[in-house]
């Protein structure tokens, strides 16, 4: 077994307000780990502090083995991308797609050849060629979610963070884009943490799922067990979203 | 009963010369919800916009007719228009929150807007507005709220209860519930159901959310790039698509 996250406890609070209450889970190499809850419950603050965009209260986080809770700098960011909803917003409006994808392997690789590098990327995250020319307006919002998986996948990381990075897409694109990513981790043993609101897009996506709630955990298991034998009161409650299950209504 | 509320015939929409929507048909009785189904860029706001007299000002109805309670509205004036808009047509966007001025408060601002067309005076439109604020399930002290205190699902009722307190026979809602979170989006929906049953009002409503429209479309339209894919019953639609690209748009919503 390699565990490639391990968080520990973790807290924060904005103010007085506690949004994350000792949060625990880890996740291995080539796993993908589904994080569903709803609007304001915490998802995305778990996301950007082990990201490291923000600091947490009390715990710590583990990356590859490594304490990084108060790491400074970024080298971590060579284990460690991430995906956002819009990902028009990623990308610096004024540089190309190739430039953009370019930059982390600068950082964090080297090396030579960088064209045909960030071509085959392109081509991976089944983009033509050519948007390496391309500014993040000339390319549609799934086009550009596409290109910001080949820049997260450009330094080989260990562990990617998608914070509902198909939210924003048109439902045939979300599907064709959670295939990308469940295809790439799989190919490449990328661990993979997927928030979301939509419980509906992890049976598809996750070996594993956590609810969070009011920034407690309620529950843990594969998306079956999720589905089919929810044990909180809270995730019954996100079943019943599912406009076509039975009686919902 | 089932008298025709609205009718389009051979619409088109045309901004600054460029078609985007070709030639839509269909109508909608009393009491029933259609729901125009498509994709970002698929043309299903742009109808929407045609039948609230929203197009602005790039936007033109290059053909066709649209028929609102027996009286064609492609034709009327904007003070005729407006006599209409609000009254007999009610709308619902997917921001509410955002359709509100930020400073002043939910009650006063939807009491102008009933002002505009009905004489009542504050102690009317307080009764009136919270014995539906009481069906919604919105606190009636929302009246007195600012919008930005309001969360994404009490907007959106309060958007529902502006739209409503006239008793429109039209609903107009571009992607009501597109904005909120799934738990939230349920009971958005439900409170759309009862709204149906107790006023006996006619819905058009635009989503990209096929979930949405299977619990509450008796008829879908389903729009691609500014054409008419497919039109049918709700059953229809689902169990027997037609169009290939109904079964693919079907097939891509996630579901467990």
């Amino acid at each position: 077994m390699n565990k490639i996250l391990e968080v520990r406890n973790v807290k924060k609070f904005f103010g007085t307000k506690q949004v994350l209450d000792d949060i625990n889970f880890t996740l291995d190499a080539g796993e993908c780990l589904g994080i569903v809850g709803l609007s304001g419950y915490g998802k995305s603050t778990l996301a950007k502090i082990i990201a490291r965009l923000i600091p947490c209260d009390d715990g710590k986080i583990f990356l590859c083995g490594e304490d990084i809770t108060d790491a400074t700098g970024n080298a971590f960011y060579k284990n460690m991308q991430m995906i956002f909803q819009t990902p028009e917003d990623s990308f610096n409006p004024r540089r190309t797609l190739g430039a953009s994808i370019a930059e982390p392997i600068k950082n964090f690789i080297g090396g030579d050849n960088l064209r045909e590098r960030v071509e085959n990327l392109l081509s991976e995250v089944g983009l033509p060629k050519n948007y390496a020319e391309r500014y993040p307006r000339e390319v549609s919002g799934g086009e550009c979610q596409r290109a910001a998986i080949a820049r997260a996948i450009s330094v080989e990381p260990k562990l990617l963070i998608c914070d509902e990075a198909t939210s924003a897409l048109d439902v045939t694109i979300q599907a064709q884009v959670v295939a990308l990513i469940k295809k790439l981790c799989t190919e490449k043993n990328i661990a993979c943490l997927f928030i979301t609101h939509d419980l509906a897009l992890l049976p598809r996506l996750a070996d594993r799922v956590i609810v969070l709630h009011e920034g407690k955990i309620v529950e843990e298991g594969t998306p079956e067990k999720i589905i089919h034998d929810a044990q909180s009161e809270f995730t019954k409650k996100l079943m019943a979203t599912n406009f076509f299950a039975g009686e919902v209504l | 009963m089932f008298e025709k509320i609205l009718t389009v015939e051979n619409v088109s929409v045309a901004y600054r010369q460029k078609i985007i929507v070709h030639d839509i048909n269909f109508s909608v009785k009393r009491g029933e919800i259609l729901v125009i189904a498509g994709e970002s860029g698929s043309g299903k706001s742009t109808i929407l916009k045609a039948i609230g007299g929203l197009l602005g000002k790039g936007g033109v109805i290059i053909d066709g007719q649209i028929f609102f309670d027996g009286q064609e509205i492609t034709v009327l004036s904007a003070g005729q228009r407006r006599k209409i808009s609000g009254e007999a047509i009610g709308m619902i966007f997917q921001n509410a929150g955002a359709s509100f001025c930020p400073i002043r408060t939910i009650g006063e601002q939807i009491f102008e807007s009933v002002r505009a067309h009905r004489d009542w005076d504050k102690k009317f439109f307080r009764e009136r507005a919270e014995e539906i604020m009481q069906k919604i399930n919105l606190d009636p002290a929302t009246l007195d709220e600012y919008p930005f205190k309001l969360s994404g699902g009490m907007a959106q009722r309060a958007g529902i209860l502006a739209a409503t307190i006239l008793e429109p026979k039209l609903l107009l809602a571009d992607e009501p519930t597109s904005a909120l979170d799934a738990v939230t989006q349920v009971s958005v929906v439900k409170e759309l159901l009862k709204l149906r049953e107790r006023q006996g009002i006619s819905i058009v409503m635009v989503t990209h959310h096929m979930g949405v429209a299977w619990r509450m479309a008796d008829k879908i339209l389903i729009m691609r790039q500014g054409l008419p894919v497919e039109f049918g019953t709700c059953e229809q639609i689902f169990n027997e698509p037609q169009e290939i690209y109904t079964q693919e748009l079907i097939r891509a919503v996630p579901h467990f």
